[in-house]
């Protein structure tokens, strides 16, 4: 830590900190909200399929600030979020770090959805078909066979969501605002750097940036080399 | 009617329909055959609850698993079968002991495991995992998951189509076995001849969705639409006589020889022999134009395609030889199983 100190001051670390807390707790919350989405989508015939699966993917064409900005009149004092939130208690979630987790998970849903339901989807209907010649019912089917043969899936998922959260700006921005030390993360401090000229700080939070990420999709490609060698 | 495994379903999809009333024994092997498309592989999954969209009714004994009409569909799980897929489908993130208690635990059987482990063969395996078998080990090991749950019925759909000849030939020894000191009846989905004439004790004929017959093997093998009855065997070239242009091939103990196609001694080869290429003689074929000449003991006499015909099946070694004569001849020469023949090959086809 000392030597972090010697090149970042405080609000920097706070930020990086804060960033690696609201990546964390989104990806658990991913993989918990993802991963039965992703079952109902690859194995559901509904008509509601395709809407439903419009609505997942939709946060990857949209701007982050459009996000962001239905998300903040959501949780604002008159929108309806806002009044559940207020009504037990919870207060507004608008500048607070629950309110980036759940833009974080809106945000990153479709990257944690997306690999598990192909995971599901390359799984075929098979493996749930002999767990149910061996009494399986379906749920204890679902754990004891589907979820152990998506784990690459899962695993890919937990890997893209942490980093797309890591990288995420306008929506962290339009719902955080970036309050130092309370909802500012590495991406908004940058930009805060930039805008107050500390360009020596920008540069070392910037290069962290690119060498994390760089080395998420590193590990990524050499996970996808091995599952393809234990496959053939 | 309470006795057998009744099956009367009506199927329809938008371009098959499946439509059978059958009355199957409850016990011994009963073999559904039929070419690709012929329904055998539906009707299996649908005894199994693998398909349970259809009218009709599934029962065995007193036991009803499907009854359209009183609305009283067990799921798959609830249902004391044992399946067996084509393709092993073994749950490749469990060993094979896993797999094995897989179905074990959850059907609280209190038939001991090592039962299975040994008719199928499979103690050195427990540990290995699935990506480590052989075609034929994984199915064999699927096959003992399958008998682990105790089931009521077994039901196997087209266990050796995934694997090549040789293995086969494996699998086939330990099928006959279950056949044999298994109790519980099993209904098996195949389109070979061979297998058919091997395992079955009872026969049903598909052909676009509907039986066309069923009845015991003997009576029903006749009617398989089959051309080419025949054995297909394994053999290594043991010798060649260049002046002749001829390979001498082995097989188990015996010897059989063929036109020399290029050969090398040591090859292994895969031929086949027709039934219509074989004759039997009772006594050993002495002044004859026909070289090749094993001897072996009547196995089974069947009823062919044409009445006037029969299928002789002569069991050389390990190896099964078909002979298709006419029954008069059967009678005149007073063939009868067990009996000791030669059986005399006029033609070997190599399939390279």
């Amino acid at each position: 830590m000392n030597d972090l100190h010697s090149i970042l001051n405080q609000s920097a670390i706070d930020a990086i900190m804060l960033t690696l807390r609201l990546a964390a707790v989104t990806t658990l919350c991913l993989l918990v909200i993802a991963t039965p989405l992703a079952w109902w989508l690859s194995q559901t015939r509904s008509r509601w399929r395709a809407p439903i699966s419009a609505m997942v993917t939709l946060p990857l064409v949209l701007p982050p600030t459009v996000l962001g900005f239905y998300l903040l009149v959501m949780m604002g004092p008159s929108g309806p979020i806002g009044q559940i939130t207020e009504t037990i208690g919870m207060g507004l979630l608008s500048f607070t770090f629950t309110g980036l987790v759940v833009g974080s998970i809106v945000f990153s849903l479709p990257f944690a959805v997306q690999p598990i339901q192909h995971a599901f989807e390359s799984m075929g209907a098979r493996p749930m078909e002999v767990a149910a010649t061996l009494r399986a019912r379906p749920i204890d089917a679902f754990f004891n066979v589907a979820l152990p043969m998506a784990t690459p899936g899962i695993l890919t998922a937990s890997i893209l969501s942490f980093a797309h959260t890591v990288g995420e700006f306008g929506v962290v921005l339009m719902i955080g605002g970036n309050i130092t030390g309370q909802t500012s993360v590495v991406s908004t401090e940058i930009y805060t750097y930039v805008e107050s000229m500390q360009y020596a700080q920008a540069h070392w939070l910037a290069a962290i940036m690119v060498v994390f990420s760089f080395a998420v999709l590193l590990w990524l490609a050499l996970m996808k080399r091995q599952t393809r060698a234990m496959l053939s | 009617m309470s006795e057998g495994i009744q099956i009367r379903l009506d199927l329809d999809r938008h371009n098959f329909k499946l439509c059978c009333d059958l009355v199957l024994p409850d016990r011994g092997i009963t073999i559904l055959f039929g070419p690709s498309g012929s329904g055998k592989t539906t009707l299996l999954r649908c005894v199994a609850g693998l398909e349970s969209t259809f009218k009709g009714r599934i029962a065995i004994g007193q036991d009803v698993w499907h009854d359209s009409e009183q609305k009283q569909i067990s799921p798959v799980w609830q249902r004391p079968i044992g399946y067996v897929f084509q393709e092993a489908s073994l749950f490749e993130h469990l060993s094979v002991q896993q797999n094995l208690n897989f179905g074990l635990k959850r059907s609280q059987s209190k038939h001991p495991l090592e039962h299975s482990i040994e008719l199928l063969g499979i103690g050195a395996l427990l540990e290995r995992q699935p990506d480590s078998l052989s075609g034929g080990e994984r199915q064999r090991v699927a096959i003992a998951r399958a008998l682990a749950t105790d089931p009521r019925l077994v039901l196997l759909d087209e266990p050796m189509a995934a694997l090549d000849e040789a293995r086969r030939q494996d699998i086939m020894p330990w099928l006959e076995r279950l056949r044999d000191e298994l109790h519980t009846p099993m209904l098996y989905v195949t389109h070979s001849s061979q297998e058919a004439a091997r395992l079955g004790d009872h026969m049903v004929l598909l052909e676009n969705g509907k039986v066309t017959h069923s009845g015991a093997m003997a009576d029903v093998f006749s009617h398989i639409d089959d051309q080419d009855t025949g054995a297909i065997l394994t053999a290594r070239v043991v010798s060649k006589e260049l002046p002749w242009q001829l390979a001498e091939l082995a097989f188990d103990d015996n010897t059989i020889w063929t036109a020399d196609n290029n050969l090398t001694i040591n090859q292994t080869v895969r031929l086949r022999i027709a039934a219509r290429d074989v004759s039997v003689s009772i006594r050993e074929p002495l002044h004859t134009s026909i070289q090749n000449q094993i001897a072996g003991r009547i196995i089974a006499i069947k009823n062919d395609r044409h009445p006037s015909h029969a299928l002789v099946i002569i069991g050389c070694g390990k190896t099964q030889l078909y002979a298709r004569t006419t029954r008069k001849a059967v009678h005149t020469l007073g063939l009868s199983v067990e009996q000791k023949v030669w059986a005399q090959i006029k033609s070997v086809e190599l399939l390279v």
